[in-house]
């Protein structure tokens, strides 16, 4: 009896070691030994690549180093940032202005960076705000953003901005078919199959990067969820998945998962162009705004747009075509040869591979299947090249190494698989920390990747770092991909929630021409004042404007008086250094919007109403020099009404000689 | 005696000790090379002929924390008068050739070695002038200390090193008087008809 109990506590002792043992071994075992070597910069050492990762809900656009991980910069974009004042001094609003009047925030989800010959060339990145849908463009001498242009007939900017092989257009495609602005909108909801439509939009990007938006094509509704641009044989092609082609306007989650096949769409952009030029595009009067920062005068401007040239998909029947793809795709990548178009069903246990040549020969044979909403269909072995079998489960994003192979994004089975575009077969697979969604290669949807490194952005954090509270940073992971298989190397906290990223090499960015400081000699700012001699303060009715300057270590003025409650006023602060690396900033108590954050040569201005008579200080907020602290001021502000004169001045406003 | 013509070689030596004394109107003779933790990419004066050049305004800025006076090419007599100095410098190179006389040679280099002597006075008088002639309610005063910078080698100044060294149009001027003395040399030591 006592025997038998022994022996069955040693059975089950035995059992639940075996059960314990057969559980698959955590993520610490992932990482292979000379992980921290491969990812470690060395203090003062340069990181290989550029990364430019969207910022997500933080509407920002962040910059950080490869493989080290490290976090640069955090480039304002749709998003105010108060730090910088982006949003906040007087030259940025209009930035931020939209048909809507000033939008605060956006969800930039997308970057692009721009191409020459299919090669990304280091000029400028391009970033989507998904909510009121915009595209910015950011210039990579300044790191600043140049340029933003808002898209009419639009809803959830999600298909955007990516570019073709020379830049010659960003495109946008909307997430959400709305009724077009230029048709009453104001329609029963369920009536989504006849008031709704898509449209996708071709922005011509000129030779100084000026954005203009060329022509809409018109659509039946449908989601359109990403693309990408053909190249080489496939230039002069655009790709872009679509979703919701059951046409559900409520519980999509469940209604517009209905249908075994979604769509990818082809369009021949260059056909569009030549019916733009044949005057088929019908001008339809909308309102959108084109954005503008000066870099002479430091200041953005805000232009509204009345008008847009429509092309009709349906009437104009060979501009677009359907693809049948399994299950809502959501990623639609184009490998660097531009033969084959990957397509990833968020739903799916297979990713099909489309092949252009087998796209032209059915467009060319007519092997169509129907039409949908007026647009032929292709029929998908027609087009098709092939299937992945097996790869896991929820493929969403499709980055490339330019040998070969495909690496691709699962987010229900978390995990990244790498195979080889030609034969199909699955490679290599490892997994990532949580539920992965966009992954970067660098140059790795170009024509010319550089195969070294794979970063995923996850969407679930939970463990991976140490707890801070029920909100968590997001996390991206670095694995080598330069030998057969993939190797986790790093680990690294996001900013906001990042999407797509792009990378390139360090030198291309380092070696651009970098803008170190502004010349004060070029600076047409309406109030700059180029020296100290040039700082004076100006009363116009309530309107008070200060034309300040600083440089290390004080304001001129740095005594003011005469201001009087419920005054308007600006001030004008130029920074006069003209050196590397010497910032001021400007701040002053009670101001109810942001500081000024200054780079040497530039004018900026905060506006600022006092609400109450007594003494106002001001600072540099920048710690700008030893003396940094000394870099103050005051203004007095007197009950409105009151005579006290304007008077303003610098190390001349002693005390009154006692004798 | 009195009438030896010099060779031909010390003719072609004269016209490149001529034409290094035109070359050195267009580059500069003088460099300090600054360095300091907040400048590791380092910031230089260069002394031209003519001017003061290199990142003269970062440094003029960065003086008055000290006290310094500001530098200004238009208040130093020396770049107005050294273009032509150096102008004629060049002219006698070329004159000697036709001259001729070993003995003109030799009053040209003694010349030449005394104005060297005095252009270091004049350097190091302006050097101890801005290094010791400091403003009294400067932000950074440290009792005893000058901020003068060598006149030649490496000096350490608060958080800056100075490196006080020549620059091309320096290094030439340095050539010029070698082969003057070389000149000099072959036609007094060397010379066959003596």
């Amino acid at each position: 009896m006592k025997n038998k109990f022994v022996k069955a506590i040693f059975a089950i002792a035995l059992g639940s070691a075996l059960f314990t043992s057969c559980k698959p071994k955590n993520s610490g075992d992932a990482v292979s030994g000379d992980a921290a070597q491969k990812a470690y910069v060395g203090p003062g050492k340069y990181d290989e690549f550029y990364n430019f990762v969207s910022g997500g809900f933080s509407g920002q656009l962040s910059v950080y180093g490869l493989p080290s991980g490290r976090l640069f910069r955090v480039i304002p974009v749709f998003s105010v940032d108060p730090e910088k004042g982006w949003g906040y001094s007087e030259e940025t609003k209009p930035m931020l202005n939209t048909s809507n009047g000033f939008v605060p925030w956006d969800d930039l989800h997308h970057t692009e960076m721009s191409q020459t010959n299919g090669e990304v060339d280091g000029r400028w990145v391009f970033g989507n705000a998904n909510n009121t849908p915009r595209i910015a463009r950011i210039d990579l001498k300044t790191f600043k953003t140049a340029e933003i242009i808002e898209l009419p007939n639009s809803g959830g900017n999600h298909s955007s901005p990516f570019i073709t092989e020379n830049t010659e257009y960003v495109v946008a495609g909307t997430r959400f078919s709305v009724p077009p602005d230029y048709e009453n909108g104001d329609v029963a909801i369920n009536t989504y199959k006849e008031n709704f439509k898509g449209h996708i939009s071709f922005v011509k990007v000129g030779k100084e990067g000026e954005m203009d938006l060329a022509f809409q094509i018109v659509t039946p509704g449908v989601n359109f969820d990403l693309s990408h641009a053909g190249k080489g044989k496939s230039h002069g092609w655009f790709f872009f998945s679509c979703y919701n082609t059951e046409q559900a306007n409520t519980l999509l989650e469940v209604n517009a998962s209905q249908r075994d096949k979604d769509f990818i769409m082809a369009v021949n952009w260059k056909k569009a162009e030549e019916y733009i030029k044949a005057g088929k595009g019908k001008k339809q009067s909308v309102k959108y705004v084109h954005n503008k920062w000066n870099e002479k005068t430091h200041t953005a401007t805000s232009e509204m747009k009345n008008e847009v040239l429509v092309l009709d998909a349906a009437a104009l029947k060979d501009i677009c075509y359907m693809i049948p793809c399994p299950k809502s795709p959501h990623g639609c990548d184009v490998d660097p040869t531009g033969e084959y178009i990957v397509g990833s069903g968020k739903l799916a246990a297979l990713i099909p591979v489309f092949s252009f040549d087998k796209l032209m020969g059915a467009i060319k044979n007519k092997k169509f299947d129907g039409e949908y909403g007026g647009i032929p269909v292709v029929k998908y072995e027609a087009a098709l090249h092939g299937e992945v079998q097996k790869p896991g489960l929820g493929p969403l994003h499709t980055e490339f190494d330019g040998k070969g192979n495909a690496y691709t994004t699962f987010f229900v089975s978390s995990e990244v698989v790498k195979w080889d575009i030609k034969s199909l077969k699955v490679l290599d697979r490892v997994p990532t920390y949580y539920s992965v969604g966009h992954l970067c290669i660098p140059g790795g949807d170009s024509k010319k990747p550089f195969g070294k490194y794979l970063i995923a952005y996850n969407k679930i954090t939970k463990d991976r770092y140490l707890p801070t509270g029920p909100e968590l940073a997001q996390s991206a992971q670095i694995y080598d991909i330069s030998g057969d298989k993939m190797k986790l190397i790093l680990d690294f906290p996001t900013i906001g929630e990042p999407h797509y990223a792009q990378a390139a090499p360090a030198e291309l960015i380092r070696n651009n021409g970098q803008l170190k400081f502004y010349k004060i000699a070029d600076n047409n700012h309406p109030f700059v004042a180029k020296g100290e001699k040039e700082a004076k303060v100006v009363r116009k009715g309530n309107r008070v404007d200060v034309w300040m300057t600083s440089i290390r270590s004080h304001f001129a003025p740095d005594n003011i008086e005469g201001v009087k409650v419920g005054d308007e006023v600006y001030f004008h602060v130029t920074n006069l250094e003209q050196d590397w690396d010497v910032p001021h900033g400007f701040a002053i108590k009670g101001a109810d919007n942001g500081e000024l954050l200054i780079m040497p040569g530039e004018t900026a201005t905060l506006k600022w109403i006092p609400k109450k008579a007594g003494i106002w200080p001001m600072y540099c907020t920048d710690f700008c020099s030893a003396l940094h602290q000394e870099m103050q001021g005051y203004v007095r502000v007197s009950p409105a009404g009151s005579n006290v004169p304007i008077t303003y001045s610098l190390g001349t406003n002693l005390p009154k000689a006692t004798k | 005696m009195k009438n030896i013509k010099i060779s031909g070689l010390s003719k072609i030596l004269l016209l490149i000790t001529g034409l290094l004394f035109v070359g050195a109107l267009f580059v500069p003779m003088w460099q300090i090379q600054l360095e300091a933790p907040q400048y590791p990419e380092g910031l230089v004066l260069r002394l031209h002929a003519n001017k003061i050049g290199g990142d003269v305004e970062i440094i003029n800025g960065l003086n008055h924390y000290i006290g310094m006076a500001t530098l200004h090419t238009e208040n130093f007599i020396e770049f107005k008068v050294l273009p032509y100095v150096f102008g004629a410098f060049a002219l006698i190179s070329i004159l000697l050739i036709f001259v001729a006389k070993r003995k003109a040679v030799l009053a040209f280099l003694i010349t030449y070695v005394l104005f060297i002597v005095l252009a270091a006075i004049d350097f190091y008088r302006w050097n101890y002038e801005y290094g010791h002639n400091l403003d009294p309610n400067a932000a950074i005063r440290v009792p005893g200390m000058a901020y003068q910078p060598p006149l030649i080698g490496y000096k350490q100044l608060l958080n800056f090193g100075a490196y006080s060294i020549p620059d091309t149009g320096g290094w030439m001027l340095t050539a010029a008087g070698f082969l003057l003395f070389l000149v000099v040399l072959k036609e007094y030591k060397f010379n066959k008809n003596k």
